[in-house]
């Protein structure tokens, strides 16, 4: 095959573009995406301080670079959740990734920070590990974020990633996602902006790229992802992808084009009458917030607030 | 040509000569979920793989976390 673009020989083909790019032109093209998605839904304003959430995978390493490449202020932030060698190696490229390049990378660490671990906290709330991990890493993301004085939260949810759990809340209509289910999260009180820049790229695309950026991430998955239903729906949408190249760059783009709407009604009263959380000030809508319910039922300690006031 | 397989590791000896697509096909992998690396190089998929060939077959689908 050859380059679409300069028509030397090509490196990786992307066949939803019907094209085929050498190391170079494919550089270009990532860049290119990541800037047109950007640009579309107003991820940045000029000069914001971006925080990206990096887990020493190649979406978030990957992100972090482009974001760079492309002139954007950008420092990372890890989150160590406590599973075992899956978090001590994740943590590692992580950090090789940010001291080879001299980028600030700040770090959190649940069991050390928080007293808990993602494998704890999911059996004491009784939920499934990624649910409790999720919420967990939503809630320090923001926090961070917002303790540090950065404009815009970004992840490194790519475009598989994204039309996945759009499958997943059609299945089930689960409208309140549906209308949340979006590029950007606008900031609110008590949240920073949530952007997924990386939305216009597909998974192979990011492990392209680092590859042929000589980034080193961890390939090893997630032991406690396993099995998950998000897998399920990314597996499923893969073999479509395989007979109808395209199909899903168009559900995913043609529900934001045509479907979100339809759907704010259902999520625009999720973030009204939000109190602040009496332990950590996060918003919520009753006393205590999601995460520090969680680390109550996961450390078996009162948090300082409830010890205080004990008879 | 050797090939290696990840998530659990794993390497197969297989006859070469063969396309990338053939390949994956053989092994009844969906080519969307994987990145073929020849010699530590990125290869497509009509790319001619050699006897003397060591195939890494990468998987990109992640988990659920970023």
């Amino acid at each position: 095959m050859k380059c679409r673009r300069c028509r030397e020989p090509a490196v990786i083909d992307i066949r939803r573009h019907n094209a085929a790019f050498c190391r170079d032109c494919f550089r270009h093209h990532c860049h290119e995406q990541v800037r047109r998605a950007i640009d579309d839904f107003d991820m940045v304003e000029p000069g914001e301080r971006i925080l990206v959430a990096v887990s020493g995978g190649k979406d978030s390493l990957g992100l972090w670079q482009i974001l760079r490449e492309l002139g954007y202020d950008a420092d990372g932030l890890y989150v160590g959740l406590g599973i075992g060698d899956y978090s001590d190696m994740s943590g590692s490229y992580a950090r090789e990734f940010a001291a080879a390049r001299g980028w600030p990378l700040l770090e959190v660490d649940l069991p050390g920070d928080f007293g808990f671990d993602v494998p704890t906290g999911s059996k004491a709330a009784r939920r499934a590990p990624c649910s409790a991990c999720g919420l967990s890493k939503r809630h320090v993301f923001n926090e961070a974020a917002i303790a540090n004085g950065y404009g815009v939260l970004a992840t490194g949810h790519n475009l598989d990633d994204e039309a996945a759990v759009l499958l997943g809340n059609v299945l089930r209509w689960e409208t309140g996602y549906l209308g949340r289910q979006h590029p950007v999260l606008p900031a609110a009180r008590g949240f920073a902006r949530k952007v997924k820049p990386l939305v216009r790229l597909g998974e192979r695309e990011l492990a392209a790229y680092c590859v042929l950026a000589d980034i080193d991430y961890i390939v090893e998955e997630c032991p406690m992802a396993a099995g998950n239903r998000h897998l399920g729906y990314k597996e499923a949408l893969n073999t479509i992808e395989e007979r109808s190249p395209g199909t899903k760059a168009a559900f995913l783009f043609g529900f934001l084009e045509r479907g979100h709407e339809r759907f704010r009604g259902d999520a625009e009263d999720e973030r009204a009458d939000l109190g602040a959380c009496r332990e950590c000030g996060a918003p919520t809508p009753g006393d205590l917030c999601a995460f520090c319910r969680l680390r109550v039922r996961a450390t078996g300690q009162p948090l300082p607030f409830l010890a205080e006031e004990a008879p | 040509m050797k090939v290696v397989l990840r998530n659990p590791r794993r390497e197969l000896e297989l006859p070469a000569p063969r396309t990338v697509e053939q390949l994956l096909r053989h092994l009844e992998v969906v080519p969307e979920s994987v990145l073929v690396i020849r010699n530590d190089t990125l290869v497509t998929r009509d790319e001619s793989l050699r006897e003397s060939d060591v195939v890494e077959i990468r998987p990109v689908v992640s988990g659920g976390a970023a």
